[in-house]
Protein backbone atom coordinates (compact mmCIF):
# COMPACT_ATOMS: atom_id res chain seq x y z
CA UNK A 1 0.00 0.00 0.00
CA UNK A 2 2.76 2.87 1.36
CA UNK A 3 6.36 2.02 0.99
CA UNK A 4 9.33 4.11 1.84
CA UNK A 5 12.53 3.85 0.15
CA UNK A 6 15.46 5.52 1.79
CA UNK A 7 14.05 8.38 2.24
CA UNK A 8 15.59 11.49 3.09
CA UNK A 9 14.91 15.23 3.33
CA UNK A 10 16.68 18.64 4.30
CA UNK A 11 15.90 21.82 5.53
CA UNK A 12 18.84 23.77 4.31
CA UNK A 13 21.78 22.17 5.79
CA UNK A 14 20.04 20.11 8.49
CA UNK A 15 19.13 17.11 7.92
CA UNK A 16 15.56 16.13 9.28
CA UNK A 17 14.98 12.22 7.59
CA UNK A 18 18.28 9.86 6.92
CA UNK A 19 17.52 6.90 4.50
CA UNK A 20 13.96 6.03 6.71
CA UNK A 21 12.70 3.06 4.84
CA UNK A 22 9.34 1.13 5.87
CA UNK A 23 6.22 -0.16 4.29
CA UNK A 24 2.92 -0.58 5.22
CA UNK A 25 0.76 -3.30 3.93
CA UNK A 26 -3.47 -3.52 3.20
CA UNK A 27 -5.56 -3.48 6.56
CA UNK A 28 -2.08 -2.92 8.58
CA UNK A 29 -2.12 -0.27 11.85
CA UNK A 30 1.25 1.23 12.31
CA UNK A 31 2.22 3.47 15.04
CA UNK A 32 4.87 5.68 14.97
CA UNK A 33 6.65 7.65 18.08
CA UNK A 34 9.46 8.72 18.91
CA UNK A 35 10.67 11.98 20.82
CA UNK A 36 9.43 15.64 19.36
CA UNK A 37 12.15 16.47 16.75
CA UNK A 38 12.42 12.74 15.25
CA UNK A 39 10.87 13.18 12.28
CA UNK A 40 7.64 11.25 12.38
CA UNK A 41 5.11 14.50 11.81
CA UNK A 42 7.73 15.21 8.73
CA UNK A 43 7.81 11.82 7.72
CA UNK A 44 4.06 10.96 7.18
CA UNK A 45 3.61 14.56 5.63
CA UNK A 46 5.95 13.06 3.32
CA UNK A 47 3.68 10.26 2.83
CA UNK A 48 1.19 12.62 0.67
CA UNK A 49 3.83 15.25 -0.19
CA UNK A 50 2.74 17.77 2.08
CA UNK A 51 6.04 17.99 2.75
CA UNK A 52 9.04 17.52 -0.23
CA UNK A 53 11.69 14.78 0.32
CA UNK A 54 15.10 15.29 -1.58
CA UNK A 55 16.18 11.43 -1.72
CA UNK A 56 14.80 8.49 -1.87
CA UNK A 57 11.50 6.95 -3.15
CA UNK A 58 7.62 6.92 -1.63
CA UNK A 59 5.08 4.78 -3.33
CA UNK A 60 1.30 5.17 -2.31
CA UNK A 61 -0.84 2.52 -3.76
CA UNK A 62 1.73 2.15 -6.77
CA UNK A 63 2.10 5.91 -7.61
CA UNK A 64 5.55 7.15 -6.79
CA UNK A 65 4.88 10.62 -4.36
CA UNK A 66 8.37 12.26 -5.79
CA UNK A 67 7.81 12.29 -9.13
CA UNK A 68 7.06 15.84 -10.83
CA UNK A 69 4.42 14.38 -13.35
CA UNK A 70 2.34 12.93 -10.60
CA UNK A 71 -1.18 14.08 -9.82
CA UNK A 72 -0.90 15.27 -6.39
CA UNK A 73 -4.81 16.07 -5.97
CA UNK A 74 -5.67 12.71 -6.94
CA UNK A 75 -2.82 10.82 -4.68
CA UNK A 76 -3.61 13.13 -2.40
CA UNK A 77 -7.73 12.47 -2.34
CA UNK A 78 -7.33 9.03 -1.91
CA UNK A 79 -5.15 9.47 1.59
CA UNK A 80 -7.42 10.38 4.43
CA UNK A 81 -4.78 12.97 7.02
CA UNK A 82 -6.14 14.17 10.34
CA UNK A 83 -4.04 16.88 11.93
CA UNK A 84 -2.80 17.62 14.91
CA UNK A 85 -4.60 21.02 15.23
CA UNK A 86 -8.00 19.60 13.33
CA UNK A 87 -7.76 21.66 10.55
CA UNK A 88 -11.50 22.08 10.01
CA UNK A 89 -12.33 25.25 7.42
CA UNK A 90 -13.77 27.48 9.10
CA UNK A 91 -15.93 29.44 7.64
CA UNK A 92 -17.99 25.92 6.52
CA UNK A 93 -20.55 24.43 8.44
CA UNK A 94 -19.66 20.95 9.38
CA UNK A 95 -21.91 20.08 6.68
CA UNK A 96 -20.07 21.61 4.45
CA UNK A 97 -16.95 20.80 5.78
CA UNK A 98 -17.76 17.17 5.27
CA UNK A 99 -19.79 17.68 1.97
CA UNK A 100 -16.80 20.14 -0.19
CA UNK A 101 -14.76 17.96 -0.93
CA UNK A 102 -16.50 14.81 -2.13
CA UNK A 103 -19.18 17.49 -4.17
CA UNK A 104 -15.49 19.45 -5.87
CA UNK A 105 -12.73 16.63 -5.79
CA UNK A 106 -14.88 13.30 -6.45
CA UNK A 107 -18.02 15.10 -8.49
CA UNK A 108 -20.51 13.75 -6.41
CA UNK A 109 -24.41 15.10 -6.49
CA UNK A 110 -24.87 17.10 -3.63
CA UNK A 111 -28.01 14.85 -2.22
CA UNK A 112 -25.11 11.87 -2.35
CA UNK A 113 -22.80 13.35 -0.61
CA UNK A 114 -24.47 14.34 2.02
CA UNK A 115 -26.51 11.55 3.03
CA UNK A 116 -22.96 9.73 2.71
CA UNK A 117 -22.10 12.96 5.51
CA UNK A 118 -24.93 12.15 7.83
CA UNK A 119 -24.07 8.71 7.93
CA UNK A 120 -20.33 9.47 8.99
CA UNK A 121 -21.04 11.96 11.07
CA UNK A 122 -23.59 9.71 12.81
CA UNK A 123 -20.66 7.05 13.15
CA UNK A 124 -18.56 9.60 15.06
CA UNK A 125 -21.80 10.41 17.15
CA UNK A 126 -22.09 13.88 16.15
CA UNK A 127 -25.14 14.10 13.53
CA UNK A 128 -27.13 16.97 15.51
CA UNK A 129 -23.76 18.95 14.92
CA UNK A 130 -24.10 19.11 11.06
CA UNK A 131 -25.33 22.40 11.03
CA UNK A 132 -23.52 24.30 13.62
CA UNK A 133 -19.46 25.85 13.03
CA UNK A 134 -16.03 24.36 13.76
CA UNK A 135 -15.99 27.18 16.20
CA UNK A 136 -18.75 26.17 18.09
CA UNK A 137 -17.53 22.61 18.51
CA UNK A 138 -14.96 21.22 21.55
CA UNK A 139 -11.56 20.06 20.81
CA UNK A 140 -12.54 16.55 20.66
CA UNK A 141 -15.92 17.22 18.86
CA UNK A 142 -13.85 18.94 16.01
CA UNK A 143 -10.91 16.20 15.76
CA UNK A 144 -13.93 13.91 15.68
CA UNK A 145 -15.16 16.10 12.15
CA UNK A 146 -11.91 15.85 11.01
CA UNK A 147 -11.75 12.12 10.88
CA UNK A 148 -15.51 11.75 9.60
CA UNK A 149 -14.32 14.71 7.10
CA UNK A 150 -11.04 12.46 6.10
CA UNK A 151 -13.36 9.59 5.83
CA UNK A 152 -16.25 10.86 3.33
CA UNK A 153 -13.30 10.63 0.38
CA UNK A 154 -13.51 7.00 1.02
CA UNK A 155 -9.87 6.74 1.71
CA UNK A 156 -7.50 3.66 0.95
CA UNK A 157 -5.29 4.74 3.80
CA UNK A 158 -5.63 7.19 6.80
CA UNK A 159 -2.75 9.12 7.72
CA UNK A 160 -2.81 10.63 11.39
CA UNK A 161 -0.31 13.38 12.58
CA UNK A 162 -0.91 13.91 16.47
CA UNK A 163 -4.72 13.69 16.25
CA UNK A 164 -4.88 13.60 20.12
CA UNK A 165 -1.49 15.73 21.18
CA UNK A 166 -3.85 18.90 20.53
CA UNK A 167 -6.35 17.74 22.96
CA UNK A 168 -7.51 18.36 26.55
CA UNK A 169 -6.90 15.61 28.64
CA UNK A 170 -10.52 14.55 28.90
CA UNK A 171 -11.42 14.71 25.39
CA UNK A 172 -8.35 11.95 23.83
CA UNK A 173 -10.39 9.17 24.64
CA UNK A 174 -13.75 10.06 22.51
CA UNK A 175 -11.42 10.46 19.54
CA UNK A 176 -9.13 7.61 20.37
CA UNK A 177 -12.63 5.42 20.60
CA UNK A 178 -13.19 6.18 16.50
CA UNK A 179 -9.55 5.43 15.73
CA UNK A 180 -9.76 2.14 17.49
CA UNK A 181 -13.13 1.43 15.74
CA UNK A 182 -11.78 2.27 12.60
CA UNK A 183 -8.72 0.13 12.75
CA UNK A 184 -10.94 -2.50 14.42
CA UNK A 185 -13.18 -2.34 11.09
CA UNK A 186 -9.88 -3.15 8.81
CA UNK A 187 -8.69 0.70 7.93
CA UNK A 188 -5.02 0.60 6.69
CA UNK A 189 -3.48 3.15 9.26
CA UNK A 190 -0.43 5.08 9.70
CA UNK A 191 -0.63 6.70 13.43
CA UNK A 192 1.85 9.43 14.96
CA UNK A 193 1.23 9.44 18.17
CA UNK A 194 2.17 9.05 21.70
CA UNK A 195 -0.94 7.03 23.20
CA UNK A 196 0.57 3.74 23.58
CA UNK A 197 -2.59 2.45 25.18
CA UNK A 198 -3.82 2.89 21.86
CA UNK A 199 -0.66 1.11 20.64
CA UNK A 200 -1.27 -1.67 22.42
CA UNK A 201 -4.51 -2.10 21.64
CA UNK A 202 -4.89 -1.99 18.11
CA UNK A 203 -1.11 -1.67 16.42
CA UNK A 204 0.41 -4.38 14.01
CA UNK A 205 3.62 -2.66 14.07
CA UNK A 206 5.31 0.31 15.66
CA UNK A 207 8.12 2.91 14.58
CA UNK A 208 10.25 4.03 16.92
CA UNK A 209 12.09 6.75 15.56
CA UNK A 210 15.01 9.63 16.57
CA UNK A 211 16.55 12.31 15.07
CA UNK A 212 15.63 11.40 11.80
CA UNK A 213 15.92 7.94 11.81
CA UNK A 214 13.78 5.01 12.17
CA UNK A 215 15.39 3.38 14.98
CA UNK A 216 12.84 0.58 15.39
CA UNK A 217 10.09 -0.76 13.30
CA UNK A 218 8.81 -3.93 14.89
CA UNK A 219 5.53 -5.81 15.53
CA UNK A 220 4.11 -4.73 18.64
CA UNK A 221 4.83 -7.38 20.65
CA UNK A 222 8.26 -7.35 20.21
CA UNK A 223 8.12 -3.36 20.84
CA UNK A 224 6.68 -3.60 24.28
CA UNK A 225 8.23 -6.51 24.84
CA UNK A 226 11.76 -5.98 25.00
CA UNK A 227 12.63 -3.10 22.68
CA UNK A 228 16.01 -3.48 21.49
CA UNK A 229 17.36 -0.19 21.15
CA UNK A 230 18.61 1.35 23.88
CA UNK A 231 17.36 4.76 22.90
CA UNK A 232 13.86 3.17 22.78
CA UNK A 233 13.80 1.70 26.08
CA UNK A 234 14.72 4.95 27.61
CA UNK A 235 11.67 6.88 25.86
CA UNK A 236 9.60 3.63 26.51
CA UNK A 237 10.12 4.11 30.19
CA UNK A 238 9.87 7.99 30.52
CA UNK A 239 6.58 7.68 28.74
CA UNK A 240 5.01 4.42 30.62
CA UNK A 241 5.96 5.73 33.70
CA UNK A 242 3.34 8.70 34.17
CA UNK B 1 -21.99 87.19 5.79
CA UNK B 2 -25.37 88.62 4.15
CA UNK B 3 -23.47 88.19 0.47
CA UNK B 4 -23.56 84.49 0.85
CA UNK B 5 -26.31 82.84 -1.22
CA UNK B 6 -26.91 79.32 -1.04
CA UNK B 7 -29.73 78.70 -2.91
CA UNK B 8 -27.16 78.19 -5.35
CA UNK B 9 -26.75 74.95 -4.73
CA UNK B 10 -30.13 73.76 -4.60
CA UNK B 11 -30.27 75.41 -8.48
CA UNK B 12 -27.53 73.37 -9.50
CA UNK B 13 -28.16 70.03 -7.54
CA UNK B 14 -29.12 68.26 -11.22
CA UNK B 15 -25.77 69.04 -12.48
CA UNK B 16 -24.35 68.37 -9.28
CA UNK B 17 -25.79 65.13 -9.33
CA UNK B 18 -24.59 64.19 -12.76
CA UNK B 19 -21.06 64.84 -11.37
CA UNK B 20 -21.81 62.52 -8.45
CA UNK B 21 -22.88 59.90 -10.81
CA UNK B 22 -19.77 60.06 -12.48
CA UNK B 23 -17.55 59.86 -8.97
CA UNK B 24 -19.65 57.02 -8.17
CA UNK B 25 -18.87 54.90 -11.37
CA UNK B 26 -15.60 55.77 -11.49
CA UNK B 27 -15.09 54.89 -7.69
CA UNK B 28 -17.52 51.48 -7.95
CA UNK B 29 -15.65 50.44 -11.24
CA UNK B 30 -11.79 51.56 -10.28
CA UNK B 31 -13.45 48.89 -6.53
CA UNK B 32 -14.15 45.92 -8.56
CA UNK B 33 -11.81 45.99 -11.17
CA UNK B 34 -9.39 46.78 -8.73
CA UNK B 35 -10.36 43.55 -6.10
CA UNK B 36 -10.88 41.36 -9.11
CA UNK B 37 -7.71 41.67 -10.71
CA UNK B 38 -5.87 42.45 -7.61
CA UNK B 39 -6.87 38.83 -6.84
CA UNK B 40 -5.32 37.28 -9.41
CA UNK B 41 -2.12 39.68 -9.31
CA UNK B 42 -1.71 38.84 -5.79
CA UNK B 43 -1.74 35.20 -6.62
CA UNK B 44 0.76 35.95 -9.17
CA UNK B 45 2.88 37.69 -6.68
CA UNK B 46 2.90 34.84 -4.36
CA UNK B 47 3.27 32.13 -7.28
CA UNK B 48 5.77 29.80 -6.84
CA UNK B 49 6.88 30.06 -10.79
CA UNK B 50 9.53 33.03 -10.34
CA UNK B 51 8.52 34.78 -13.92
CA UNK B 52 5.35 35.52 -12.47
CA UNK B 53 6.07 36.68 -9.53
CA UNK B 54 8.53 39.04 -10.74
CA UNK B 55 6.28 40.79 -13.45
CA UNK B 56 3.79 40.75 -10.90
CA UNK B 57 5.76 42.34 -8.23
CA UNK B 58 7.10 44.73 -10.73
CA UNK B 59 3.99 46.25 -11.71
CA UNK B 60 2.88 46.77 -7.91
CA UNK B 61 5.88 48.68 -7.19
CA UNK B 62 5.61 50.92 -10.41
CA UNK B 63 2.05 51.84 -9.86
CA UNK B 64 2.82 52.07 -6.28
CA UNK B 65 5.91 54.30 -6.46
CA UNK B 66 4.23 57.02 -9.06
CA UNK B 67 1.81 59.60 -8.28
CA UNK B 68 -1.77 58.47 -9.80
CA UNK B 69 -1.80 61.85 -11.50
CA UNK B 70 1.04 60.98 -12.90
CA UNK B 71 -0.63 57.94 -13.92
CA UNK B 72 -3.78 59.92 -15.57
CA UNK B 73 -1.52 61.78 -17.74
CA UNK B 74 0.17 59.00 -18.82
CA UNK B 75 -3.01 57.84 -19.94
CA UNK B 76 -4.16 61.06 -21.45
CA UNK B 77 -1.13 62.06 -23.42
CA UNK B 78 0.65 58.62 -24.21
CA UNK B 79 -1.89 56.02 -24.83
CA UNK B 80 -3.43 57.93 -28.12
CA UNK B 81 0.00 58.79 -29.43
CA UNK B 82 0.60 54.61 -28.59
CA UNK B 83 -2.41 53.68 -30.81
CA UNK B 84 -1.28 55.94 -33.00
CA UNK B 85 2.19 53.60 -33.60
CA UNK B 86 -0.14 50.01 -33.18
CA UNK B 87 -2.71 51.20 -35.81
CA UNK B 88 -0.47 52.90 -38.01
CA UNK B 89 -2.92 56.10 -37.74
CA UNK B 90 -1.93 59.61 -39.11
CA UNK B 91 -2.65 61.27 -36.11
CA UNK B 92 -2.89 60.28 -32.14
CA UNK B 93 -5.81 58.55 -31.22
CA UNK B 94 -7.67 59.80 -28.47
CA UNK B 95 -9.38 57.81 -25.60
CA UNK B 96 -11.41 60.42 -24.44
CA UNK B 97 -11.19 61.73 -21.00
CA UNK B 98 -14.19 59.56 -19.29
CA UNK B 99 -12.64 56.64 -20.29
CA UNK B 100 -8.80 57.17 -19.45
CA UNK B 101 -10.17 58.63 -15.81
CA UNK B 102 -11.81 55.02 -15.47
CA UNK B 103 -8.60 53.04 -17.13
CA UNK B 104 -6.02 54.83 -15.33
CA UNK B 105 -7.77 54.34 -12.09
CA UNK B 106 -8.47 50.81 -12.33
CA UNK B 107 -4.50 50.00 -13.13
CA UNK B 108 -3.72 52.30 -10.17
CA UNK B 109 -6.25 50.80 -7.91
CA UNK B 110 -5.08 47.04 -8.96
CA UNK B 111 -1.85 47.39 -7.30
CA UNK B 112 -2.94 48.50 -4.32
CA UNK B 113 -6.00 46.25 -3.46
CA UNK B 114 -3.34 43.46 -4.55
CA UNK B 115 -1.01 44.41 -1.68
CA UNK B 116 -3.90 44.12 0.42
CA UNK B 117 -5.14 40.62 -0.65
CA UNK B 118 -2.07 39.41 -1.04
CA UNK B 119 -1.43 40.34 2.78
CA UNK B 120 -5.03 38.67 3.34
CA UNK B 121 -3.62 35.43 1.60
CA UNK B 122 -0.96 35.31 3.76
CA UNK B 123 -2.93 35.32 6.97
CA UNK B 124 -4.65 32.17 6.09
CA UNK B 125 -2.33 29.44 8.40
CA UNK B 126 -0.44 26.83 6.95
CA UNK B 127 -2.41 24.49 8.21
CA UNK B 128 -5.50 25.35 6.54
CA UNK B 129 -3.62 25.08 3.30
CA UNK B 130 -2.80 21.72 4.33
CA UNK B 131 -6.05 21.14 4.81
CA UNK B 132 -7.40 21.63 1.67
CA UNK B 133 -4.13 20.23 -0.18
CA UNK B 134 -4.86 17.10 1.93
CA UNK B 135 -8.79 16.33 0.88
CA UNK B 136 -7.54 16.29 -2.94
CA UNK B 137 -8.13 20.20 -3.94
CA UNK B 138 -6.05 21.64 -6.60
CA UNK B 139 -4.22 25.45 -6.42
CA UNK B 140 -7.57 26.75 -8.19
CA UNK B 141 -9.83 25.15 -5.67
CA UNK B 142 -8.00 25.67 -2.73
CA UNK B 143 -7.62 29.35 -3.40
CA UNK B 144 -11.67 29.76 -4.45
CA UNK B 145 -13.11 27.22 -1.95
CA UNK B 146 -10.69 27.73 1.25
CA UNK B 147 -8.27 30.69 1.07
CA UNK B 148 -10.18 33.47 -0.46
CA UNK B 149 -13.09 33.14 1.17
CA UNK B 150 -11.61 33.14 4.84
CA UNK B 151 -8.98 36.01 3.49
CA UNK B 152 -11.64 38.40 2.01
CA UNK B 153 -13.95 37.90 5.43
CA UNK B 154 -10.37 38.94 7.09
CA UNK B 155 -9.82 41.79 4.48
CA UNK B 156 -13.29 43.54 4.24
CA UNK B 157 -12.37 46.85 6.78
CA UNK B 158 -9.16 47.41 4.85
CA UNK B 159 -10.70 47.08 1.18
CA UNK B 160 -13.10 49.34 2.29
CA UNK B 161 -10.96 51.77 3.61
CA UNK B 162 -9.09 51.63 0.39
CA UNK B 163 -12.26 52.53 -1.16
CA UNK B 164 -12.54 55.33 0.93
CA UNK B 165 -9.59 57.03 -0.29
CA UNK B 166 -10.09 56.07 -3.67
CA UNK B 167 -13.20 57.77 -2.68
CA UNK B 168 -11.61 60.96 -1.98
CA UNK B 169 -8.88 60.55 -4.76
CA UNK B 170 -11.19 60.16 -7.71
CA UNK B 171 -11.54 64.35 -7.63
CA UNK B 172 -8.23 64.18 -9.69
CA UNK B 173 -9.84 63.44 -12.71
CA UNK B 174 -9.81 67.64 -12.23
CA UNK B 175 -6.82 67.63 -14.14
CA UNK B 176 -8.14 66.51 -17.14
CA UNK B 177 -11.65 68.33 -17.36
CA UNK B 178 -13.65 65.54 -16.08
CA UNK B 179 -16.67 67.06 -15.12
CA UNK B 180 -17.12 64.24 -11.04
CA UNK B 181 -18.97 65.84 -8.37
CA UNK B 182 -16.27 68.48 -7.72
CA UNK B 183 -15.43 69.10 -11.00
CA UNK B 184 -19.29 69.79 -11.63
CA UNK B 185 -19.38 72.44 -8.46
CA UNK B 186 -15.84 73.46 -9.48
CA UNK B 187 -18.08 74.75 -12.79
CA UNK B 188 -20.98 76.36 -10.63
CA UNK B 189 -18.53 78.20 -8.84
CA UNK B 190 -16.69 79.86 -11.06
CA UNK B 191 -19.56 80.52 -13.47
CA UNK B 192 -22.35 81.82 -11.26
CA UNK B 193 -18.88 83.30 -8.86
CA UNK B 194 -20.04 81.11 -5.28
CA UNK B 195 -17.16 79.75 -4.38
CA UNK B 196 -17.08 79.52 -0.83
CA UNK B 197 -20.84 77.94 -0.99
CA UNK B 198 -20.00 75.55 -3.85
CA UNK B 199 -16.72 74.18 -2.20
CA UNK B 200 -18.19 74.31 1.19
CA UNK B 201 -20.79 71.58 0.16
CA UNK B 202 -18.46 69.62 -1.53
CA UNK B 203 -16.76 69.67 1.41
CA UNK B 204 -19.62 68.88 3.53
CA UNK B 205 -20.88 66.02 1.06
CA UNK B 206 -17.42 64.55 0.95
CA UNK B 207 -17.07 64.59 4.46
CA UNK B 208 -20.85 62.75 5.16
CA UNK B 209 -19.94 60.20 3.20
CA UNK B 210 -16.61 59.22 3.69
CA UNK B 211 -17.27 59.32 7.21
CA UNK B 212 -20.43 57.06 7.35
CA UNK B 213 -18.35 54.62 5.42
CA UNK B 214 -15.35 54.65 8.00
CA UNK B 215 -17.91 54.54 10.38
CA UNK B 216 -19.24 50.99 8.67
CA UNK B 217 -16.21 50.09 8.77
CA UNK B 218 -15.13 50.47 12.60
CA UNK B 219 -18.43 48.05 12.94
CA UNK B 220 -17.36 45.51 10.62
CA UNK B 221 -14.09 45.52 12.36
CA UNK B 222 -15.49 44.80 15.78
CA UNK B 223 -17.93 42.49 14.53
CA UNK B 224 -15.32 40.24 12.30
CA UNK B 225 -12.92 40.81 15.72
CA UNK B 226 -15.24 39.01 17.85
CA UNK B 227 -16.21 36.12 15.12
CA UNK B 228 -12.75 35.16 15.00
CA UNK B 229 -11.95 34.80 18.56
Amino acid sequence: MITLDSVSKWYGKFQVLTDCTTAVNKGDVVVVCGPSGSGKSTLIKCINALEPFQKGSIFVDGTSVGRAKTDLPKLRSKVGMVFQHFELFPHLSIINNLTIAPIKVLKRSKDEAIENAMQLLDRVGLKSQAQKFPGQLSGGQQQRVAIARALTMDPIVMLFDEPTSALDPEMVSEVLDVMVELAQEGMTMMVVSHEMGFARKVADRVIFMDQGCIVEDTSKEEFFGSARSERAQQFLSKILSH
Amino acid sequence: MGDFDFDVIQRSLPYLWKGMQYTLTLTLTAMTGGIFFGTFLAMAKLSVISPLSIVASAYVNLMRSIPLVLVIFWFYFLVPLLLQGLTGATEPVPVGSDQTALISFTLFEIAFYCEIIRAGIQSIPQGQVSAGKAVGFTYAQLMFYIVLPQAFRNMIPLLLTQTIVLFQDTSLVYVISVTDFLGAAAKVAQRDSRLVEMYSFVAVIYFLISFTLSQIVRRLQLKISIATR
